[in-house]
């Protein structure tokens, strides 16, 4: 067990450092951090000044290896347009996009097993046929649109939920959160459910397709054999063995979650990491991009370990203590 | 005459298909005494394992029993609802799979799927429960049951799981046991000790046994009675000792020209030239005309019937037409 965690714990480092690599290219490359920083009208001495100063005229090698002791340390730089520390502002955005991906990939998770569930025990109904024809269409239709529609429905033509923003929130000292007022939980229900579409569909189709495999499998015939009941069968024995692999699809599904809400934050006007970074694309404010792509990468390589710690633990075939004796 | 176990009657199961209704097993008819072992041999694709699981009741759709009854204990057991099968099943009628690594789920402890079968067939407490199935462990001859008994699958050998899958099959003295190959995917070494524990465990508890295999070595070791099947038919079934020793088919002839010994496979000593025909180029008349060294005229355009030859014994060959009026 600890060997593994140590190797998945290596290669999890080997990726992070590739990815502060890019960022660091990023950051170093795209536009000169000294314009950006001073504006033009500053004398060019000055500017050599503060370039010296700053390191930007040593080694690569030397600039890397800072860029990437800071990272270490939370350091990212001061944002252009804010002036304020990058961490900051990623950390004050995050509890934002943390409710909103956490809602949706509940939403997603429990409708989709529940979902891919039915359509797999029930082959031949026609609930399963329209269920599978709208998630034809739930793959299909771009995030944006849905949201806009969603938006149209219940903002604009019904008023019941709110078109935009996270309503108001508490401050928990270092969490803000919208989870505890009533406008912050309307709030969150539109984004919440545009976000969760796409992989609701992917998690639904996924469990159907893994149960229709399980049920197919002897192991399934035998418990049938033996006169089990059709309950154990399909809800103790098909179930358990459906959802590893779906575990470590959802769990990495979190991830994307994470970076698809960019479009979501940005119908629905959320103020998230996802829309800091656009706003931040549009003005090249560059410590905040390249910040937000080793915080997205961190995500996916957390996420990633985690589910296979996970994986490890639901899979008894995967641990390797209490040996193959005969 | 005692009244038999088991009586099949021109069983017959039928697959629709695009390309019309294929017949895998035709007009099946046989007995199975208590207590007696029935061989049943033939090529693969002959319907061994589809008369199997047609008495268990588990033919996969779209596969269904299109003519014929099963009567088990002087009861209809081919039409029953899908409650009272299952409450057959494992209760009365036990089988076992030809693949021991496929048959057990991989995600539950030995323990829990012991317990969970005997606890689904007979009113028990948990630990009465455990306490069987230990000792049901101990009868197959699984050392150190009350430790292993919490082990999973993986950690037992091929032959020990098989043992565990026969502990499984027996859980609640079933009257009749279907082992569909239960060594084809096992290790020669052990093959005999399997058939040995099954056999000895179904005697001492007055089971009868249908045994599905390859292998005429184990047959003419363990069988009472063998049925010989070619192309979904029954061609010859008789005493073990007597279809060996004369065998009256000539598809039963090819197949005793050599009898290998425990162990060896029936398919490597195959003498018969030719191939089984498929389900949807079954010749006309006798299925076997074309591989036949004595074939008749008749042969080629009518059906023979599976008729009394001497007392006990049933060929379905012209060259014993009359054989019983004379
Ligand atoms: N789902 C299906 N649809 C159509 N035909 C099928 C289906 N399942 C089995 N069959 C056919 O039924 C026939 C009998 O198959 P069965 O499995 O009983 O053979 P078997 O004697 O057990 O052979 P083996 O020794 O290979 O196990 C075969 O010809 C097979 O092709
Ligand atoms: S019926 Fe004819 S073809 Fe068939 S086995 Fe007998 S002799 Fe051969
Ligand atoms: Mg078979």
């Amino acid at each position: 067990m600890l060997a593994f965690i140590i190797r998945r714990l290596a290669q999890s480092v080997l990726v992070m450092l590739f990815v502060a690599l890019i960022a660091f290219v990023i950051f170093r490359y795209v536009g000169d951090p000294i314009t950006s920083m001073v504006g033009v009208e500053t004398r060019l001495e000055d500017q050599e000044i503060m370039r010296d100063r700053l390191g930007l005229n040593d080694p690569v090698v030397v600039q890397f290896a800072r860029f990437i002791g800071n990272a270490l340390q939370g350091e990212f730089g001061i944002s252009y347009r804010l002036q304020q520390p990058v961490t900051e502002l990623i950390l004050s955005r995050l509890p934002a996009t943390l409710e909103l991906a956490v809602a949706s990939a509940l939403i997603a998770l429990v409708f989709g097993v529940v979902l891919g569930v039915f359509t797999a025990l029930r082959p031949k109904s026609f609930l399963t046929a329209g269920i599978m024809a709208a998630s034809l269409v739930g793959v299909s239709l771009p995030t944006f649109l849905i949201g806009i529609g969603l938006i149209y429905v219940f903002a604009v033509e019904l008023g019941w939920l709110p078109s935009f923003g996270r309503g108001e929130v508490v401050d928990l000292g270092w969490w803000r959160t919208g989870l505890l007022t009533e406008s912050g939980l309307k709030s969150l229900i539109l984004p919440a459910i545009t976000l969760s579409l796409f992989q609701l569909t992917l998690i639904m189709r996924l469990v159907r397709a893994e149960m229709l495999e399980v049920l197919r499998t002897e192991y399934i015939r035998f418990a049938r054999a033996r006169g089990l009941s059709q309950r154990a069968i399909n809800f103790g024995h098909a179930l358990k063995n459906t959802m590893v692999p779906v575990i470590t699809i959802t769990g990495l599904q979190l991830g994307s979650v994470i970076a698809f809400a960019i479009v979501t934050e940005t119908v629905f006007q959320w103020p998230g990491v996802g829309s800091l970074f656009i706003t931040s694309v549009q003005v090249v404010d560059v410590p905040v991009m390249a910040a937000y792509l080793m915080f997205i990468a961190l995500v996916f390589v957390l996420i990633n370990l985690i589910v296979d710690i996970l994986y490890y633990v639901v899979d008894p075939r995967l641990r390797v203590d209490g040996g193959a004796g005969n | 005459m005692t009244e038999p176990l088991l009586s099949v009657r021109g069983l017959t199961v039928e697959f629709p298909t695009r390309h019309g209704i294929l017949t895998a097993v035709e007009d099946i008819t046989l007995d199975i005494m208590p207590g007696e072992v029935l061989g049943m041999v033939g090529e693969s694709g002959a319907g061994k394992s589809m008369t199997g699981n047609a008495i268990i009741g588990l033919i996969e759709p779209p596969g269904r029993i299109a003519r014929g009854e099963i009567w088990l204990k002087g009861r209809r057991i081919d039409n029953l609802p899908p409650e009272e099968m299952r409450a057959i099943r494992g209760r009365r009628i036990g089988m076992i799979f030809q693949d021991p690594l496929t048959s057990l789920n991989p995600l539950f402890r030995i323990s829990d799927q012991l317990v969970e079968t005997i606890r689904t067939q007979l009113p028990m407490s948990q630990d009465a429960a455990r306490k069987r199935a230990i000792q049901l462990l101990d009868d197959v001859g699984i050392p150190d049951a009350a430790r292993r008994i919490d082990d999973y699958p993986h950690q037992f050998s091929g032959g020990m799981r098989q043992r565990v899958v026969i502990a499984l099959a027996l859980c609640a003295e079933p009257d009749l046991v279907i082992a569909d190959e239960p060594t084809t995917a096992l290790d020669v070494s052990v093959q005999a000790q399997i058939i040995d524990v099954m056999k000895q465990l179904c005697a001492e508890r007055g089971a009868a046994i249908l045994l599905v295999t390859h292998d005429m070595g184990v047959i003419a070791e363990t069988a009472d009675r063998v049925a010989v099947m070619y192309a979904g038919r029954i061609a010859e079934i008789g005493p073990v000792r007597d279809v060996i020793k004369n065998a009256r088919h000539p598809y039963t002839e090819g197949l005793m020209g050599a009898i290998p010994r425990l162990g060896e496979n029936l398919e490597r000593l195959q003498q018969i030239p030719g191939a089984m025909p498929r389900l949807s180029a079954i010749p006309k008349g006798c299925a076997f005309n074309p591989r036949c060294p004595k074939v008749l005229d008749r042969c080629r355009s009518h059906r023979p019937a599976l008729s009394p030859t001497e007392p006990g014994r049933q060929v379905a060959c012209w060259l014993y037409d009359g054989v019983t009026e004379a």
